[in-house]
């Protein structure tokens, strides 16, 4: 770990001007995944900006009847709140599904959008190939240790997933991310948020260096009623999901008005699968309308070594998300 | 009335829930430094250089070590890496000290540090090293031990099982890390060190720099858990030790949890051929247990997986071989039952195959085969009760309730599974001292050079010495941890209740011998002239057999004999010619009940009872939650712990606990556990064998024999994640 200065900010304001001074600066929020990475090695900010006691933690509907959840309300709380549960059960149990409750206590929502790779490699300055962390420097995963690894929109330049639940269900629930930055807010779907690494697997997100997490929207949402979030993973708290699934329908009877299958585990970033949505839109609810839009999921997978089973769990694990869903009051 | 057995209240909970019981880091010392240990990042070659420069220069570093300039130890091992040569034989090997004024400034400086290496091919191929592997020993046992004729064996057999099982590295991980606190006074040493073994810990660094042990104090009064890496000296003890011979003042070296999977042991990868033949009624014809396990190429360490088959069963004809495969990593080491953990799981699991082979109930298979004497020197056991916990836990379970065939229950979605196993452990002793303490003040004061290593030890010495001189436990001070204290064994095998409380007790009766003694010549004693045989002490009063109302307190005859305390050191070692007559081991029964959802393969151990035949036990408390500890670590290693080393270059990748993965509190369903609780009437005076390490035994397998009942499916390569399930 490197030495570093600290400095709270005041403002959002002051906060985004704090930034904006360059790639050294870096924002502290819970602190859960930073302050990690620079005791490995992997990060080295100069500049610690604390922006964890900015007025920004606030969970409270909007006109069109959406929800606004601040970026830094904590992981417990988004998840434990009365119009998450009611309107949102979906993004309650993929938060509740992360981690631990002590990290999900410190938390925040807009640092959990942010959360960096658990990719081994990546983690750990031992190892000299990861184009994630040292651009050019090669990707030590490919034929390595890659059982945690991508299936879906990998390159040849790093095959690392994104890590969150959370991000899961807000790919599946259309989230918008609201950022500021000098030149005041903009909005990103959360779609566009996380970027495929392609030939930068260096930038995780397409949030500019300058640009602070204000909120992330919810659109109103008819899949309150029939949402699951699926985790796969090696043991049963405590561990990052192997393949994940949030699945939500919208149903008339027994008929799929439209549906949303996002993928978690499997892709650098949450892996929504509008092509699995579109298979079922219209269907009538059974197994086979399961395992079609499952298996339209996986299209184009390409596995390595060591996770050549995520294909076959993902499937799986759709169907069964989308059972359980379509099985809910 | 005897207290041995109760469920007395740790003693030292209280400071443990408090925070003030101090583990080793935890010692205020004035002029403190701080150390950190620099690892290497490649596993074989040589350091070209080290460039100190940046590091030395940083602010509030005292001290950079490096094989360049670290100091020449008369009796360094080849074992440990303390800087004595620029030779890299493993990934994180230490290379280097930074010493600082403060924690971060010695983390920062140890970043500053530039290497540059001189990289050799590495050994990492486990399974290409089988034909250049070599034969070795666990703690002087050999490796290679066969009986009868086992080719014969398997030709009488009608029904065969021959298949391999693996198991990987695991890292024991206690919660707390490694920690050294080492400080000089001239040619005097004092050592406050995380160690299962402080006599261990003084003779090796007598020997390492070439001083008398005398000259070495270790003092350790908890331990937060060690499971085997705390057992033998690491090289951070040593190099803290040079560190602060440098620096001239007293240095801290604490391992942080990445460092927890570098040079401190691990339990080796096995790889365990199994070749069990029987007749068609079931009965054993022969064993053969083939291991291979790695270990590194600077020390040979031998996890002994095929040393339980040559006790388990009655079978005539049984082989059993060793093989190590040196490799460049880290030597590996005991970890909780080692040997018995991995070798148990391929045995009980062979087992369970065999059972389905026959269409015979598990259970039936075990008890047809059942050893009423050792199989392999004849001689009986101690005291075996292993039929009781079969029939206990099987009560107790449910067992009658299974059905048969694999993949037949289930429970809504998912599919249900049961599995049993035998569970085995040697009983082990060891030589110990103790001293005992009648104080002027009325507290009796019991002292052992033994370690806490969580396991209860403050406890079970309070209360053996309470019940030995019939005093209340709440009037006795319990001390250990401390190398000027009677020497005490080192606190694994399962064997410092066995071997501490004989000690404890003979120091407890020759201090009381020496109290009446001294009351029978005391003319103001209500004792007085009388013979030893009609005094009696109970309670803190001395008084005439038949008369404790006439007797005094022992206080009141310490007050009027100048309030000195009476006292007594034994030293006492156990019968070695028992060994040839008498065979002892602790058995037990464990059953497992899983939930495995058969869609995306995630398996909930829900149940497991397990019922152990280990002598008499203690302290139910301290026992129980031992049990429960060792079922729970049998989960791990059935469901979880995997470190994966990349083929490459041999580090561990996952070296964090988020992504090694030991059960959690969620992975845990409801434990039964219970003690036979029939003293053993070799082992010690008290009939107790040791209890750590066989809860982990046997559960290995009743987990994974659950999970094959369950789903149909038999992994034979450890853990059993979700992937190798589904498809």
């Amino acid at each position: 770990m490197n030495p570093f200065e600290y400095q709270r900010a005041g403002d959002a304001e002051l906060a985004v001007k704090a930034i904006s001074a360059g790639e050294h600066v870096k924002l502290l929020a819970g602190g859960t995944n930073l302050i990690d990475l620079m005791k490995n090695g992997v990060e080295h900010p100069t500049k610690l900006v604390d922006v964890g006691r900015l007025p920004l933690a606030n969970i409270e509907t909007l006109p069109d009847g959406g929800l606004r959840i601040g970026a830094l309300a904590r992981n417990n709380d988004t998840a434990n709140h009365a119009l998450v549960r009611s309107n949102y059960p979906l993004l309650t149990q993929a938060i509740l599904a992360g981690a631990s409750p002590q990290l999900r206590n410190m938390a925040t929502n807009g640092g959990n959008l942010m959360q960096r790779t658990r990719c081994y490699y990546f983690m750990d300055p031992g190892f000299a190939h990861c184009n994630k962390r040292t651009p050019g420097s090669g990707c030590a995963a490919l034929e390595g240790l890659n059982r945690i690894h991508a299936i879906l929109g990998a390159s040849e330049q790093c095959i690392a997933t994104n890590p969150s639940d959370m991000s899961v269900a807000l790919a599946a629930l259309e989230a918008t991310i609201r950022v500021r930055g000098p030149r005041g807010e903009r909005t990103i779907p959360i779609a566009d948020f996380h970027r495929l690494p392609g030939t930068t697997p260096n930038v995780d997100t397409n949030l500019k260096h300058d640009e602070l997490i204000v909120s992330i929207d919810l659109p109103r949402s008819p899949y309150a009623r029939h949402s699951h979030y699926l985790k796969v993973r090696d043991r049963a708290s405590y561990a990052f999901a192997l393949v994940s699934v949030a699945a939500a329908l919208d149903l008339d009877g027994d008929q799929i008005r439209s549906a949303r299958v996002a993928l978690g585990g499997v892709a650098h970033k949450p892996w929504r699968s509008l092509e699995a949505e579109k298979s079922l839109t219209g269907k009538a609810m059974n197994a086979r309308a399961f395992e079609e839009a499952a298996s339209v999921a996986l299209t184009g997978a390409k596995t390595y070594r060591y996770n050549e089973f995520k294909v076959q769990m993902a499937k799986h694990a759709i169907v069964s998300a989308l059972t359980t869903a379509g099985g809910a009051a | 009335m005897s207290i041995i057995g109760e469920p007395l209240t740790r003693v030292d909970g209280r400071q443990k829930v408090t925070g003030a019981a101090k583990f080793s880091a935890e010692f205020p010392m004035a002029n403190l430094a701080y150390a950190v240990m620099v690892q290497s990042t490649i596993p074989s070659g040589r350091i070209a250089s080290i460039d100190r420069t940046a590091a030395e220069h940083a602010v509030g570093v005292i001290a950079v070590l490096t094989p360049e300039n670290a100091l020449k130890l008369p009796g360094a091992e080849k074992r440990l890496s303390l800087l004595q040569d620029d030779l890299v034989h493993y990934n994180n090997q230490p290379i280097a000290v930074v010493v600082a004024n403060s924690l971060h400034e010695a983390v920062h400086g140890a970043e500053l540090l530039k290497v540059r290496y001189e990289d050799t091919p590495a050994k990492l191929d486990f399974i290409a090293g089988f034909p250049t592997s070599h034969p070795g020993e666990h703690n002087r046992e050999p490796g290679d031990l066969s009986f009868g004729d086992v080719d014969a064996g398997l030709r009488d057999a009608e029904i065969k099982i021959d298949q391999i099982y693996t198991t990987p590295i695991q890292h024991h991980n206690p919660m707390e890390p490694h920690a050294t606190i080492a400080g000089w006074d001239g040619e005097h040493l004092t050592l406050h060190d995380a160690t299962q073994h402080i006599t261990g810990r003084k003779n090796d660094l007598a020997k390492i720099f070439g001083i008398p042990a005398a000259n070495i104090h270790v003092i350790c009064l908890f331990v937060g858990g060690g499971f085997g890496c705390k057992g033998s000296t690491w090289s951070h003890v040593p190099l803290a030790a040079m560190a602060a011979k440098v620096a001239n003042r007293p240095v801290k070296l604490v391992l942080d949890r990445p460092q927890m999977f570098g040079p401190i042991g691990a339990r080796p990868r096995t790889h365990q051929h199994l070749t069990v033949g029987a007749t068609r009624d079931g009965k054993l014809t022969a064993i053969r247990h083939e291991v291979h396990a790695h270990t590194s190429e600077i020390e040979d360490y031998l996890e002994s997986s095929a040393f339980p088959t040559r006790v388990m069963y009655s079978c005539p004809n049984v082989a059993t071989t060793h093989r190590l495969v040196p490799l460049n990593v880290g030597t590996p080491t005991y970890m909780r039952a080692p040997g018995v953990a991995t070798g148990t799981y391929a045995v009980e699991v062979a087992m369970d195959e065999l059972a389905y082979q026959l269409k015979m109930d598990p259970l039936q298979l075990r008890l047809l085969n059942y050893a009423e004497v050792d199989p392999h020197t004849k001689v009986p056991f101690t005291e075996k009760n292993l039929r009781e916990c079969y029939k206990r836990g099987a009560e107790r379970f449910g067992w009658a309730k299974r059905m048969a065939e694999p993949r037949s229950m289930s429970d809504g979605s998912q599919l249900i599974g049961m599995g049993m196993a035998t569970e085995t452990y040697p009983g082990n002793r060891l030589p110990a001292g103790a001293l005992v303490r009648l104080q002027p003040n009325g507290r009796v004061l019991v002292e052992s050079g033994t370690q806490e290593i969580g396991t209860g030890m403050y406890t079970i010495m309070t209360q053996v010495t309470a019940d030995t001189l019939g005093i209340s436990p709440e009037l006795v001070d319990a001390r250990l941890g401390d190398t000027n204290m009677p020497e005490g064994p080192i606190s694994a095998g399962s064997m410092s209740t066995a071997s501490v409380t004989p000690a404890l007790q003979e120091a407890a009766k020759q201090a009381r011998e020496k109290l009446l003694s001294l009351a029978i010549q005391d003319a103001q004693s209500p004792v007085h002239g009388a013979a030893v045989e009609d005094v009696e002490f109970a309670d803190g009063k001395i008084f005439r057999k038949g008369s404790p109302g006439s007797g005094e307190k022992f206080t009141d005859l310490l007050a009027r004999n100048g309030n000195q305390p009476v006292e007594a050191t034994a030293k006492v070692s156990p019968d070695q010619s028992l060994k040839k007559k008498v065979s002892s081991h602790s058995f037990g029964a464990v059953f497992a009940e899983v939930a495995v959802d058969p869609a995306v393969g995630m398996v909930k151990v829900r149940r497991v009872v397990a019922v152990y035949d280990v002598g008499k036990v203690i302290n139910e408390k301290t026992a129980t939650s031992q049990f429960i500890g060792g079922i729970v670590w049998g989960i791990g290693l059935a469901l979880h712990e995997d470190s994966y080393v990349d083929p490459r270059n041999g580090r561990i990748a996952n070296a964090n606990l988020a992504e090694y993965h030991v059960p959690v509190n969620a992975d845990i369903g409801e434990i039964d556990v219970s003690a036979i609780d029939i003293a053993d009437p070799y082992i010690n005076p008290l009939g107790a064998r040791g209890i750590g390490e066989i809860g982990i035994t046997g559960t290995g397998a009743a987990v994974a024999n659950a999970v094959y009942h369950a789903t149909g499916k038999r992994v034979r390569d450890l853990p059993i994640t979700p992937d190798k399930l589904i498809g």
